[in-house]
């Protein structure tokens, strides 16, 4: 990694992210497409999204107005001088923000102040995460604030919803979850969930799930069969594309889970909307490479 | 076959819609979202009066760029319209706007503001807003830009911008319906209360 090079390397991933859809989402938006019936306003708002995709991939436009909470993960050689890099991804936020590939999405609570750069205490997610390879991997999510509100954790058991402490009743809570987000979250939406943990850690798992590809494989046989039976169910609520109704109300579901407290089971939610914006940043000497 | 309206509009036109139907906007439309709903609500600024008359607003919070001095839209989709539930039904019946244009609805309250004011909820596609930029021909205006520019009021005049009504002035609404359909399925396949 070359410190005097990651600024401009860091703000390409910031662009891409935000500008670019990554094509496993577009595949599935191209699939739910085909699936609504013609002349609904389901069909025509998922032709909508998929003429806006192509505008925003052209022009390097943001996908959504709402580019996000931004949640960055750098995997790095360990020992390096993260400090260093912390300046410098705050930069490339502020840059990357006067190019407007980003909103200023930065607001101080109690005086409304907006700085206009994205920064301040508490914006940016950052996750460090050393590890035993000479490669860097940086990856980024624009997590949009409509789905963030409809984003949800219940704690189990659950006498209403008759949800005990296994995967029938954490099945029975992402039902729950999804049927309350409605369309509001930007539906088809990526059910995104985390089981076990602390209340913050349950989250922060159910957000790492939105970097897996939709078609990924759960290495949990378990959780693997829950990710089928759910994205099954959730599409027979016909809440459908923005929540008009219709057959295309999530276009996948991921779950990982967490040691709990014996006290504690959490089943938290983090719901991402159609505009799933996340991409991945390879450097390998000094040399840095995309995915998405 | 989809409708025309121009803004400002009137009453009796808006009475003539109903849930479903498709409309093509032209004319101004004015932004306002979560600070902008409190300001209307708590301060009445009486600038804004003139403005609204007539009108309906889009909730949004657009990505705007100053080229030359001047305002231009770079992407403009909308926002959640349920966060202004607390305020809409006052802002209707202050300010005589004729709608409402957001995503994922709105709630009772406003529903019975639309029916005894004469105002409709119009629907457009969430994160699409390269596309719905597109139908945004200039930013005539701007108020309260200190706010913010996603929170500021941006007078917008637009094109054929196409929407759905999804609550209409004679006290329906799409979004409910949707709600109570699926409620029904999801009791069903968990045999628990949703």
């Amino acid at each position: 990694m070359d410190p005097a090079k990651l600024e401009s390397q860091l703000i390409e991933l910031i662009r891409r992210s935000s500008t670019i859809l990554p094509p496993d989402i577009v595949k599935a938006l191209e699939d739910g497409y085909k699936r609504e019936k013609a002349g609904t306003p389901a069909k025509g708002a998922m032709k909508a999204m998929l003429n806006s995709i192509k505008l925003s991939r052209e022009g390097s436009l943001p996908i959504c107005q709402d580019t996000g909470s931004l949640i960055f993960y750098f995997y790095y050689p360990d020992g390096e001088k993260i400090l260093l890099v912390r300046k410098i991804l705050e930069s490339a936020v502020a840059k990357a923000t006067d190019l407007n590939y980003l909103r200023p999405n930065s607001v101080d609570p109690i005086s409304g102040f907006n700085p206009g750069n994205n920064l301040g205490p508490g914006a940016l997610a950052v996750h460090y995460r050393p590890w035993n390879k000479k490669t860097w991997l940086v990856q980024m999510i624009n997590k949009g604030g409509g789905c963030e509100n409809v984003s949800a954790q219940m704690a189990l058991p659950d006498t209403n919803l008759v949800a005990g402490r296994d995967l029938d009743g954490v099945y029975k809570a992402v039902m729950k979850m999804v049927y309350n987000a409605q369309g509001r979250g930007c539906a088809p939406g990526i059910a995104c969930v985390g089981i076990g943990g602390t209340r913050d850690m349950g989250m922060a798992l159910a957000k790492d799930q939105i970097l897996r590809k939709l078609d990924d494989v759960n290495p949990d046989p378990e959780l693997a069969k829950l990710e089928k039976k759910l994205y099954r169910d959730l599409n027979k609520l016909t809440i459908g594309p923005m929540g008009y109704g219709g057959k295309t109300t999530v276009l996948g579901v991921k779950i990982g889970k967490y040691q709990r407290h014996p006290a504690t089971f959490y089943v938290s939610l983090a719901y991402m909307c159609w505009a799933d914006r996340r991409c991945t940043m390879t450097i390998s000497g000094n040399k840095a490479s995309y995915e998405q | 076959m989809a409708i025309t309206i121009n803004l400002p509009t009137d009453e009796q036109t808006i009475r003539s819609l109903k849930i479903g139907d498709e409309v093509l906007l032209n004319g101004l439309i004015v932004t306002a979202r979560d600070a902008a709903h409190k300001l209307m609500v708590t301060k009445k600024p009486k600038d804004l009066f003139p403005l609204l008359k007539g009108t309906i607003i889009y909730h949004c919070g657009p990505i705007v760029k100053q080229v030359n001095g001047k305002w231009e839209i770079v992407v403009a989709g909308p926002t959640t319209s349920m966060r202004e539930e607390p305020y809409e039904d006052e802002v209707i019946k202050t300010y005589g706007i004729r709608g409402a244009i957001g995503k994922g609805g709105m709630g009772k309250r406003t529903l019975e503001a639309c029916k005894t004011y004469g105002a409709v909820y119009l629907h457009t596609t969430g994160g699409a807003a390269a596309q719905i930029a597109q139908y945004m021909e200039e930013i005539v205006d701007v108020k309260y830009l200190e706010m913010g520019t996603p929170e500021a009021f941006w007078v917008i005049r637009v094109k054929d911008f196409p929407v759905i009504v999804t609550m209409d002035s004679h006290g329906n609404s799409l979004h409910e319906t949707v709600d109570r359909e699926s409620k029904a399925i999801c009791e069903q396949l968990t045999k628990g209360k949703c």
